[in-house]
């Protein structure tokens, strides 16, 4: 990114962050909680302890931060380097994002940067300019994303508070700033497990690993009335409803079940894993070290704000989660599709300089597709 | 700490102070050596080594309990001073092993006995105060926190006992009376074998000695030699594929491979011109990561995560050669 752009960003941040200093507190703990931040075109600074709000707030005005990082887990000693940190427990968290979801990107909403040529184009198999396969692709807004990821989110919700037993007042929905949710589990019995046991929840909520004979199905003696049923509670009635769709269609299906045999079933199991199974990042529910965005800041790469999700429904973060002004301001843009914020549509602009609202033209030079002039 | 009756230190003897309970008694160590009246207990003691040296689990004859002298307790007793006079630590393991196994029958009958609440009442209590389990019984099966549960059951690595092949409602995992007591079989055997390595050490007690010698010669029968091939596991194989098409390995598959080839042995700077192909190679970077990987620039030396880390990450592609192994590092390795 250019120093310019930098320059244009960094002001536009700390304005936000001068301005919403109430979005943005440490959680209750902040003496036991790591911090970090990170600049544009810098590295990774962490181990940083802060005490209060006050100290937030100052951070972000001194540094002016491209994105702003809080630990889920409390140490003793939050600043020292991390075999020294002494780890007490860390709030479960899950992440559902939508690049996780889809099985492929979405033509109307994705663009191709070239790594060779550096050329944007539409959504393709290989540059237009170079022909060159080494292609990074940019997610711009799209609707269709946030509602499937949304319904991922109602899922996993159901599979806490019915198989593991979570308080379901206590779950806290954030918007990532991005194109997902994070799932906070705060003051649960699983604060205290370890990594490997986290992997094993993940692997359980993403129905990964299953084995026949959890759904009753034996290796001998099969017998299809074991079979899952639709009022069994967890899985087993999950997976019924699944396989069979209705009620009556069980006694048929389930004999085609037990005929297909064993390793058919055990491969059915896995095929549905992409169906039934949420798809959560596992990766960041086993990571017990991790920094996470903080709520209430704002994501680079995006220009949108993390935050607290009241009505998932309701919710549409192209509105919600867009804090930027709208002053009016000129930027040189490449973005070949429409995309749309605070319910206006922007672009196609094909390499023109364009004057577009502050919030549109940040979104673009975070998504690196405008440069200011 | 849970009281015991003479019946249950028959079935738990790893609950008793050794010592303690053999001067209550009114013994001391050295007439085991001697007095040729108790010289069937130290027989029974080594029989109980050799019988758990062969992965069987110790018979129990509740007719020897009965006595003012009951056997078992002593042969425990004396069989755990038979170790540590011998001094061999593969011989522990699998006496703990065998012991905790025997433990197991016990508790799992008495987590079932339906006549006696309070047998049941005792297995429950022993769970609790031994591993901090709590379980509760709810008509035929049992049922633990998720939490616990996990705590154990991330040691086996039979799918059977992965949380998504068990019964999960409202926070707990749904146990069978064998299912509750197998969760706990790894602790039970480490409680048993700390407790014996954390016992001191007597001198040596005349009339043991051809015992021990024996016990010396016995272990050497179970010293493992390994031959190790050079062939790379399915898993890096793949992924230095990838890399060299120029396609994207995740993270993941880039940690997978460093960390094996550094656990290897492979230096930092043979490792590195493997990601040159990388779309998003920075050499710079590369080299930072790889020598955090390999702990020089920072404390910790990560280690190759196991293949079931692996397989979560969709980095697997097992062959036949990968049964029985449960870290892409042991590929490869046979015993001689």
């Amino acid at each position: 990114m250019n120093a310019k752009d930098v320059t244009l960003l960094e002001d536009t941040f700390k304005k936000f962050y001068f301005e919403h200093f109430d979005l943005l507190h440490v959680p209750e703990d902040p003496n036991q909680r790591e911090f970090g931040y990170q600049k544009f075109n810098g590295g990774m600074n962490r181990h940083i302890s802060l005490k209060s709000d006050k100290e937030l707030h100052l951070l972000l005005m001194q540094n002016k931060p491209s994105d702003v990082y809080c630990s889920n887990a409390r140490y003793m000693f939050p600043n020292l380097p991390m075999s020294e940190k002494d780890w007490q427990n860390a709030e479960l968290i899950f992440d559902i994002d939508a690049k996780d979801l889809r099985k492929e990107h979405p033509k109307d909403n994705t663009l191709i940067k070239c790594s060779d040529c550096n050329e944007i184009s539409q959504l393709n198999t290989s540059c237009p300019n170079c022909q060159s396969s080494k292609l990074s692709f940019i997610t711009l807004t799209c609707n269709d994303c946030i509602k499937s990821t949304k319904d991922e989110v109602i899922k996993l919700n159901q599979i806490l508070v019915d198989d593991l037993g979570i308080n379901e007042e206590t779950i806290k929905i954030f918007f990532s700033g991005n194109e997902g949710f994070h799932i906070y589990v705060p003051n649960s019995e699983y604060e205290n497990v370890g990594s490997k046991e986290r992997a094993e929840i993940s692997d359980y909520i993403m129905f990964r690993g299953s084995i026949p004979e959890t759904f009753g199905f034996r290796k001998f003696n099969m017998n299809k009335s074991s079979l899952p049923k639709f009022d069994d509670d967890g899985w087993n009635g999950r997976l019924a409803k699944h396989l069979f769709g209705t009620k009556s269609n069980r006694p048929k299906i389930s004999q085609e079940i037990v005929s297909g045999g064993y390793a058919l079933f055990q491969k059915k199991l896995e095929d549905f894993r992409d169906s039934i199974g949420i798809k959560i990042d596992p990766n960041v529910t086993q990571d017990i070290h991790r920094i996470f965005r903080l709520p209430g800041s704002i994501n680079s790469k995006s220009g949108l704000t993390k935050i607290f999700v009241e009505d998932l429904k309701k919710f549409d973060p192209y509105v919600d989660a867009c804090f930027i002004d709208d002053e009016e301001i000129e930027v040189a843009a490449n973005c070949p599709i429409e995309f749309s914020l605070k319910k206006k549509k922007f672009g196609p602009f094909n390499n023109e300089q364009v004057s577009v609202p502050k919030f549109a033209a940040v979104y673009m030079m975070c998504k690196g597709i405008a440069s200011s002039v | 700490m849970v009281n015991l009756g003479n019946d249950e230190i028959v079935k738990y003897p790893f609950l008793t102070e050794a010592g303690k309970y053999l001067n209550d008694k009114g013994f001391s160590l050295e007439q085991f050596g001697s007095d040729p009246d108790l010289k069937k207990i130290v027989d029974n003691a080594f029989d109980r080594i050799i019988t758990s040296s062969e992965g069987r689990i110790f018979k129990s004859d509740p007719s020897s309990n009965n006595s003012a002298l009951p056997l078992e307790i002593f042969s425990f007793l004396i069989a755990v001073i038979l170790l540590k006079l011998s001094g061999m630590n593969t011989l522990i393991r699998r006496f703990s092993l065998a012991e905790a196994r025997r433990a197991e029958k016990f508790l799992e009958k008495d987590l079932m006995n339906h006549q006696d609440a309070t047998k049941t009442k005792l297995s429950l209590q022993i769970l609790q105060e031994l591993f901090s389990v709590t379980v509760e019984k709810t008509d035929e099966t049992f049922t633990i926190l998720v939490s616990d549960y996990l705590k154990h059951s991330i040691n086996f690595h039979e799918r059977e006992w992965k949380l998504i092949n068990r019964r999960v409602t409202n926070g707990k995992v749904h146990l069978t009376p064998h299912e509750t007591v197998r969760l706990v079989r790894k602790e039970l055997d480490r409680h048993i074998y700390t407790k014996i390595n954390s016992s001191s050490t007597p001198e040596m007690i005349s009339g043991f000695e051809t015992y021990v010698d024996k016990l010396k010669q016995l272990a050497k029968k179970f010293e493992v030699k390994t031959v190790e091939s050079k062939e790379f596991p399915p898993c890096i194989k793949h992924a230095i594929e990838v890399l060299e098409k120029g396609e994207n390995l995740p993270h993941s598959g880039r940690f997978m491979l460093a960390t094996f080839l550094l656990n290897k042995g492979q230096t930092v700077e043979q490792i590195a011109p493997l990601f040159k192909n990388a779309p998003d190679y920075n050499p710079k970077v590369t080299i930072y990561q790889l020598n955090q990987l390999s702990g020089t620039s920072g404390t910790t030396e990560y280690k190759c995560p196991s293949c079931e880390k692996v397989k979560s990450q969709d980095l697997c592609f097992p062959v036949p050669a990968c049964d029985n192994i449960i870290n892409p590092l042991q590929f490869g390795r046979k015993r001689v």
